[in-house]
């Protein structure tokens, strides 16, 4: 009796953990978002539903909602199109130093994401170091603009940010996927080309999709990027929600948002993984 | 047909090279400008200086933000991989019911942006008319250090060789002493990797302790508000370069660590 309780206890701190840091504080968080702000800055704890009234009516709302999941999809798209080559390299194609390749691919991930979003606004600036350089090479003559501040910028720097989170879970499944059927393909008159589509690329989607469930989720609340190389047009939700809680001083409204947005990422991600799992089933 | 397989891996070498280096561009960038004797960030380089890191030692307000970030991500360090190791032992020592699901509490923090974690836990406690600070970065740290700490550890136990357990028990160890002296040193590297990368996940964070840290800042907290001031700008990046190459060996160090003699399987973790 005593021995079967122990992993129960061992887990018991962890656990709890968990549910006081982050679920007791999202449910206050949800019952938050029902309230109202009353004169002078107090909260009025009676429940509402005007601040969801206020997201639909307004369309300002919608459409940073929109922009948010879009740009997130794109880099989401952009960082595992990139990834996959590198990750079938260190997969297929190197033999021996395999772990150095997969620690400088760790490296950079563990250096502070404050810092390396800070150096791309450092990099496309108007008089940055890209334009810079390429003016100083003579190969332009005047700045170009529109470098950073808008939805692009943030897409670049995201999926450069988010790069190890695609690689990693792709080079795993890509590792096991057993050599001895691609031999097989290719001594029944394969081509490479025709054995990557009929078998590495549908046994290597779970890594697929495990990247882009990774990459997409946290990317939709990400706040660092937008705020700084985003500009007016690259906002996204999380600027809106850190507002309410800063400057517009309307936390209920902010919890809202917050609610909202996890709402639709959670759906977001159930209905892809859904849809990821019909897919694969039908290659099988 | 070979000649074809080879041209494919000579362009996906090629790629992944390149693609290594926009990896490490923006981290290359910052100590080259470090070094540059001009208040703009930009091309042509104007001269090598020294002067950031000077003014960097030169201000204290610096070295308080240093101090606060190294107590909370010591602090966050040693209990997350505390936590870590008791769920750790759990779940590979033990058979637990359930086990799939509790996994899935324990890597909850991981899927919830920071942001959320944030203004929830700044509402919680708010709320609870508790006062923020240090502390409660501490708390929302540990939060988000505890799922790598489990994950270090359960790859690096996972592999360990029951029958060493036992002898220690059959040999009259009580369970206390054959985890301390059979367990714990298997586990060691383990156990120092996961503080190590604890510890810089927690020295870099910035949004939680953005919303937490009231008037005590952490240091990625005052880097943002320095970001406002353009004549603060490079000087900022000598103190971007500083902690970028302290969190550099750090990991490196950690990985080495943690995949040193582990058990085979893992060379492809």
């Amino acid at each position: 009796m005593r021995k079967n309780s122990v992993p129960y206890w061992l887990l018991s701190p962890g656990i709890l953990l968990v549910s006081v840091v982050l679920l007791l504080p999202l449910a206050i968080l949800f019952v938050a978002s029902f309230w109202g702000m009353a004169q002078g800055g107090e909260f009025d704890t009676s429940l509402t539903f005007a601040n969801y009234q206020k997201m639909l009516e307004r369309p300002g709302y919608a459409t940073i909602f929109l922009r948010s999941i879009g740009i997130s999809s794109a880099v989401t798209l952009l960082t595992i199109a990139l990834a996959y080559p590198i990750a079938y390299y260190v997969a297929f194609d190197v033999r021996h130093r395999k772990i150095l390749w997969l620690v400088l691919i760790t490296l950079p991930f563990w250096t502070s994401y404050l810092l390396r979003v800070f150096a791309w606004k450092v990099i496309l600036g108007w008089n940055g170091i890209l334009n810079s350089g390429l003016v100083s090479l003579g190969i332009i003559d005047q700045p170009i603009g529109i470098l950073l501040y808008n939805p692009l910028s943030v897409i670049i720097t995201l999926s450069h940010a988010w790069a190890t989170f695609a690689i990693l879970p792709i080079y795993l499944s890509l590792e096991k996927i057993d050599r001895n059927l691609l031999d097989a393909a290719s001594d029944l008159g394969d081509s490479p080309w025709r054995s990557f589509l009929r078998i590495t690329l549908p046994l290597s989607m779970p890594g697929v999709i495990a990247a882009a469930l990774i990459i997409f989720i946290p990317t939709v609340g990400d706040y660092i990027t937008p705020a700084l190389v985003g500009g007016p047009d690259g906002l996204m939700v999380s600027n809106l929600i850190q507002a309410q809680f800063g400057r517009a001083n309307n936390w209920p409204f902010g919890a809202a948002l917050s609610v909202v947005s996890i709402a639709c990422v959670t759906l977001l991600a159930l209905m892809f993984t859904a849809f990821a799992r019909k897919l694969t089933a039908r290659i099988h | 047909m070979a000649g074809m397989r080879r041209i494919g891996q000579r362009l996906r070498g090629t790629f992944s090279w390149g693609y290594l280096f926009f990896l490490y561009l923006p981290i290359l960038i910052l100590p080259l400008f470090s070094f540059n004797d001009s208040y703009y960030i930009s091309f042509p380089l104007k001269g090598f200086t020294t002067r950031w890191y000077q003014e960097l030692s030169a201000d204290p307000s610096i070295l308080g933000a240093l101090l606060t970030s190294l107590q909370i991500a010591c602090a966050a360090a040693v209990l997350s991989t505390l936590l870590g190791l008791m769920s750790a032992r759990a779940l590979t020592r033990h058979r637990v019911r359930g086990e799939k699901s509790l996994l899935g509490v324990i890597m909850l923090p991981l899927v919830v942006p920071e942001l959320i974690i944030g203004v929830s836990l700044l509402t919680m406690l708010n709320h609870a008319s508790a006062g923020l600070g240090k502390w409660a970065v501490v708390l929302g740290h540990v939060l988000i250090c505890y799922p790598f700490s489990v994950a270090i550890l359960m790859s690096r136990m996972e592999g360990f060789d029951k029958s060493l357990e036992e002898a220690s028990l059959d040999l009259g160890s009580t369970h206390w002493q054959t985890f301390r002296w059979v367990v714990l040193p298997l586990a060691l590297p383990g156990v120092i990797a996961s503080v190590l990368l604890t510890f810089t996940i927690s020295f870099d964070e910035f949004l939680i302790a953005f919303f937490l840290s009231s008037n005590e800042p952490t240091l990625p907290v005052y880097i943002w508000g320095q970001l406002r001031f353009p004549k603060k700008l490079p000087s900022t990046l000598a103190l971007g370069t500083a902690i970028i190459f302290v969190s550099f060996a750090v990991v490196a160090f950690a990985e080495w660590l943690r995949r040193r003699d582990a058990p085979k399987k893992e060379a492809s973790q």
